[in-house]
């Protein structure tokens, strides 16, 4: 670990939310996608975002793993306010948040064991992948280790962008509509391994629009449901 | 042996950074380039290294010789003759004088006016070849002494002539020297261009690696590895392929003349070595600044 990725991990530690948003806007142009945005996020906590189609979902979590700049307003991630961060605190604060792309995003020529140790090889950890046969075995695709993401079904798609996503043990995971593209067997398998995480301590920040998921979630754990509409941000109340 | 196993692709394959795929056109316009470039650069190596010698070897060989050359009436040409090495005789600088006999003049004269030449009925100028040593001849000083004793001689220490074909061998070695910077400068900016087809095509790639955390300097990297080591690879087939068709010239011993020994000699073959190690410093400087850029303009 370098001494500015300490720095951020004892920053972290320190008693700041996993994530803070103050008056957040974004867009394009003159075209606001969200505006006035504020919310914290504390440690440990159980968040899902739900809204329409298009409402912003994906934007407002490209904004919490830093993948867009606010276009006004102030986020601060671990106690670090974004705005300040050098590029390479970027990449030190990304390494600290484990994200489930609506996509996965996976390099399609590696296989899969090597896609979910990606962000250990990239943090220059790479002989820490001793959990590596636990970790696949934990989310079900022991025996598709050497399979190229290609070659994958959707739900062993997303069970693997989880993987990679916790591999590095981050303190905060976000998923975007990790169960878009399963069945509602696999969706609350994605579930479970998500409440198991939020159990051992991780934050968890998960867009969806399957209010089904959202109401078996709440059963197993507090969660709270953020709403976005006219590119607000709303606690959603008791209509779930 | 098995000879499967020496594939070039399968060496690139293994041996560059994996999170990048290695195939696709630009490795082989990477590979090609560098080799092409480094066939060049051999010539070029080649042509200033020699016109260098050729530029030295002349200016020393024609520095240490001159000429005196007596026109004078048949009665006369004698007594001038013998007047004219006496002269050079407590001449300072002087080596060795010696007069060129018939066969000596006919030799000069058959490549222009061919064999059978009736030297006897020609008026022939009588020449003196002169050797000097390493102090040399006080040029002006020998001219009054032999204006004084044979009116009829002419000193020439070839300063007229010699000094065009130096600086002709001159420019043809800085002419030698800007071709490999002219290659240096076009092998950087392929591979720029090369890399930056390649970064573009691999724009995924690029994107995933830093979502889960990658620095840009490890995302340089796996560009920059792969790059460099085709630039090394192509530039080594190249400067070998350059090496042995130099190695076909004709040689000094077989050809005579100004422009003998034209291709590398002796310790020349070490500057061989170089190419592809500067090859690959080329492709991974130029890699390397494409790559950041590249980077600095993802936000």
């Amino acid at each position: 670990m370098s001494l500015r990725e300490a720095k951020l991990s004892r920053q972290a530690k320190g008693g700041f939310h996993v994530i803070e948003l103050k008056n957040v806007s974004y867009g394009y142009g003159d075209t606001d996608l969200l505006s006035d945005v504020s919310l914290e996020i504390q440690p440990g906590s159980f968040h899902f975002l739900t809204g329409p189609s298009g409402s912003g979902k994906t934007t407002f979590l490209k904004l919490c793993y830093l993948d867009l700049l606010a276009t006004s307003g102030q986020i601060t991630v671990f106690g670090k306010h974004v705005s300040q961060m050098m590029r390479d605190d970027i990449a030190f604060t990304r390494r600290r948040i484990g994200v489930v792309h609506q996509d996965c995003q996976f390099l399609d020529h590696l296989p899969l064991a090597q896609n979910v140790t990606l962000p250990l090889e990239v943090a220059d950890r790479a002989d820490e992948d001793e959990n590596l046969d636990e970790l696949l075995a934990w989310v079900g695709l022991a025996d598709r280790k050497s399979a190229l993401p290609p070659q994958l079904s959707g739900g062993e798609r997303q069970r693997a962008a989880l993987a990679r996503a916790i591999i590095m043990s981050p303190d905060f995971i976000i998923a975007d509509e990790p169960t878009g593209n399963v069945d509602w067997e696999m969706s609350q398998r994605l579930l479970s391994l998500l409440i198991e995480l939020n159990k051992m301590g991780k934050t968890i920040l998960i867009a969806t629009h399957d209010l089904n998921l959202i109401r078996a979630a709440k059963q197993q754990v507090a969660a709270r449901v953020l709403r976005l509409r006219d590119k607000q941000l709303q606690l959603a109340g008791a209509d779930l | 042996m098995d000879f499967k196993r020496w594939n070039l692709q399968a060496v690139l394959e293994t041996t560059g950074d994996k999170v990048v795929p290695p195939s696709g056109y630009t490795a082989r316009l990477t590979l090609f380039t560098s080799a092409a470039m480094a066939f060049l650069a051999v010539f070029a190596l080649a042509l200033s290294l020699a016109t260098g010698r050729l530029a030295d070897r002349w200016s020393s060989e024609l520095s240490r010789t001159a000429t005196v050359r007596i026109s004078a009436p048949a009665g006369q040409l004698a007594a001038q003759t013998a007047a004219v090495l006496a002269v050079l005789k407590t001449t300072p600088g002087v080596k060795n004088a010696r007069v060129l006999d018939e066969a000596d003049e006919r030799a000069l004269l058959e490549p222009w006016f061919g064999k059978n030449l009736p030297l006897d009925t020609l008026p022939i100028p009588k020449l003196i070849e002169i050797l000097q040593n390493e102090d040399g001849i006080d040029a002006d000083g020998l001219r009054l002494r032999l204006q004084g004793e044979a009116p009829g001689a002419i000193f020439d220490d070839h300063t007229r002539w010699r000094q065009p074909l130096v600086t002709a061998a001159s420019r043809l070695r800085t002419l030698g020297l800007v071709a490999i910077v002219l290659i240096i400068v076009t092998t950087g900016a392929m591979i720029t261009l090369a890399a930056n087809s390649a970064l573009a095509a691999n724009s995924k790639v690029i994107r995933v690696l830093r979502l889960v955390g990658a620095r840009d300097v490890f995302v340089a990297r796996a560009f920059v590895r792969q790059f460099t080591l085709r630039a090394f690879v192509g530039a080594l087939v190249g400067a070998l392929l350059g090496g042995l068709s130099n190695a076909a010239l004709p040689s000094a011993a077989d050809t005579s003349g100004f422009l003998s020994g034209m291709g590398l000699q002796g310790t020349d073959w070490l500057w061989l070595m170089l190419i592809p190690f500067l090859a690959a410093l080329v492709a991974f400087a130029a890699t390397r600044a494409a790559a950041f850029r590249t980077l600095k303009e993802m936000t």
